[in-house]
């Protein structure tokens, strides 16, 4: 039997020929990471098993992203800890205030991640890197420190679904709708343990913006790692960022999926996650009157430059509801410079949005705008558990930036214009 | 290694954002992190545990956030042992590292309620209810994650 792409990758990094669907494996790494939140419980760990030295100074990242700047005192002593850690072992990866973006933003952007790699980091969205074609996963920060001490990971072959993609995504339908809509299809719990391969003729049509954001959110699905074919396109992005050698893996056409879902991207419409799982998916038409307190642009799933272009284009000459609070977070400097020399940041300020440093703030309730008891937010974020962005009686509505930036002009959830 | 307490018993998807809220994810102290565990879903839970109690859920606990904080809140908090039909992986794997048992049975999800009083047999898998007079065959945990557990958890596991 022939194996997928992600058995493909693991089996490269764990030195075997051929693997199989439930076989326990450990993995050689091309990369770890962690942030201010999950590095002090790894470092913790670390430092209690007494190794005195991390496996590769190069291949280490810690990204200072989630209660950054700091937000309190004891925030302030996690990137303490963290930092002391970088400086203990000379890495070449660490992000701090000033060179630091969302984690899952910086890593792609500056090339540390690439086709072919196997990355763990103790973040959810960790996924985010199969967008490259890489095998990349979230683990928590034990995990983490054996992975910075060994350079390797356990794991069992995961099975595998397939979602074939036809055609291309109509005017103001991104790579969020996509998600969002697949995850609403299969729910939280839909690829629970498994691979998402996404392929067919449809991909040559996703940015890898909008790739970047689909794989992102294969955790929200329970998924093991989503992850896409190397093209062009990726090749395209990789060139001039990634500085090192880098493999094409291709599933082998006999390779056996769980299930197949084929997904016409050109059937889809804008698409909203409503309270409290990112399940509960509407199409913009079915979302009703929904009054809105307050509208996030950001985070490592939409905080990129095309999402912040989106918003722009819509935002530019309008005004936002006097009743709501816009907050646009790009997700790295590098992006946060583009928006100022494209004319982004003058087009947000002037519609009444605030613009913030990089940081995931908000998106997990951390700071940056929390949400009062019984106050609505449509966010480009990635989740909208109870409490998530705030009070337990708040709510959050997943959307793309498309919809969340006709959402603050209209003051309720609102499809943009050409969309609806 | 067995487990014996009263039951706490919640429903599917129970999210790691409601196991430890991320306005408490900046401190790593066990205690604090304990004393904050389930609150946004039972405000109850910190003063109605007892050490050795046990956790019942539906499908998919633990999912979302990778946060280690999640299972060392429960640990912590006293939980003995997390029973549910299924884990999302991170929590599954976090729970393992740290030495939270976990075990999958679909019928003791279903059948177990809140305040029984339930026995566990880690070695056989097999989970009792004493206040129901059941009992319901959870599988066992494959012996490379039992080796894991007793060493103590993954860093310990790696220095042997």
């Amino acid at each position: 039997m022939g194996m997928t792409m992600t058995q493909k990758i693991l089996a490269a990094h764990a030195g075997l020929d051929h693997v199989e669907a439930g076989q326990l494996i450990r993995a050689n790494l091309d990369m770890v990471l962690a942030n201010d939140i999950t590095g002090p419980v790894a470092i913790n760990e670390f430092e209690k098993a007494e190794f005195d030295q991390v496996f590769d100074k190069s291949k280490v990242s810690l990204v200072m992203d989630h209660f950054t700047p700091n937000k309190d005192i004891k925030s302030a002593e996690q990137c303490m800890q963290c930092r002391t850690f970088a400086r203990r072992f000379d890495l070449d990866n660490f992000y701090d205030v000033g060179n630091m973006g969302i984690e899952h933003a910086l890593l792609p952007e500056k090339g540390l991640v690439a086709a072919g790699d196997a990355i763990i980091g103790a973040d959810s969205h960790t996924c985010t890197y199969g967008a490259l074609g890489a095998f990349s996963t979230g683990v928590g920060s034990t995990d983490l420190a054996a992975g910075m001490a060994t350079g390797q990971a356990w794991f069992k072959i995961p099975s595998a679904l397939k979602f074939e993609l036809t055609g291309s995504l109509p005017e103001n339908v991104s790579g969020k709708d996509v998600i969002l809509h697949i995850i609403g299809m299969i729910g939280v719990d839909g690829a629970l343990y498994k691979s998402m391969e996404f392929t067919g003729e449809g991909v040559k049509s996703l940015s890898m913006d909008d790739r970047l954001c689909i794989t992102n959110m294969a955790i929200e699905a329970g998924a093991k790692n989503g992850i896409f074919p190397v093209d062009e396109i990726t090749e395209a992005y990789m060139e001039g960022r990634v500085n090192r050698k880098w493999t094409k893996y291709e599933a082998d056409p006999d390779a056996e999926y769980d299930e197949t879902y084929t997904v016409d991207l050109s059937a889809l419409r804008p698409t909203v996650s409503f309270p409290h799982l990112p399940e509960n998916t509407k199409t913009i038409d079915e979302a009703g009157d929904v009054p809105i307190q307050q509208v996030v642009i950001g985070s490592c799933t939409n905080g990129r430059l095309s999402d912040m272009k989106i918003a722009a284009e819509i935002l530019k000459g309008q005004h936002i509801h006097p009743d709501v609070r816009a907050i646009i977070i790009p997700a790295t400097q590098q992006i946060y410079k583009e928006c100022i020399k494209l004319g982004y940041l003058d087009a947000f300020i002037d519609a009444g949005c605030v613009v913030s440093t990089p940081t995931c703030g908000p998106c997990l309730g951390g700071h940056m705008g929390i949400l009062a008891a019984g106050e609505r937010c449509v966010a480009t974020t990635n989740r909208n558990f109870v409490g998530r962005m705030g009070h337990v009686d708040s709510e959050v509505y997943l959307a793309s930036p498309a919809v969340a930036a006709a959402s603050a002009i209209a003051g309720k959830i609102s499809g943009p214009k050409g969309g609806k | 290694m067995d487990a014996k307490g009263r039951v706490h018993k919640y429903g599917n998807n129970v999210d790691t954002d409601v196991i430890i809220p991320a306005r408490h994810l900046n401190t790593q102290d066990h205690k604090e992190l304990a004393s904050h565990c389930m609150e946004d879903i039972d405000k109850d839970f910190v003063n109605k545990v007892k050490e050795g109690d046990i956790m019942v859920a539906g499908d998919n606990f633990g999912c979302g956030s990778s946060r280690e904080h999640a299972p060392i809140a429960i640990k912590a908090s006293g939980i003995s042992c997390v029973i549910a039909t299924t884990f999302a992986r991170i929590f599954y794997r976090n729970s393992i590292n740290i030495g939270l048992p976990i075990l999958e049975c679909a019928e003791a999800s279903e059948k177990i309620q809140a305040g029984d009083e339930v026995t566990i047999d880690f070695n056989t898998g097999i989970i009792t209810n004493v206040t129901k007079n059941e009992t319901y065959q959870a599988l066992p945990f494959p012996e490379f994650i039992k080796d894991i557990m007793a060493k103590g958890g993954l860093m310990n596991s790696l220095k042997s």
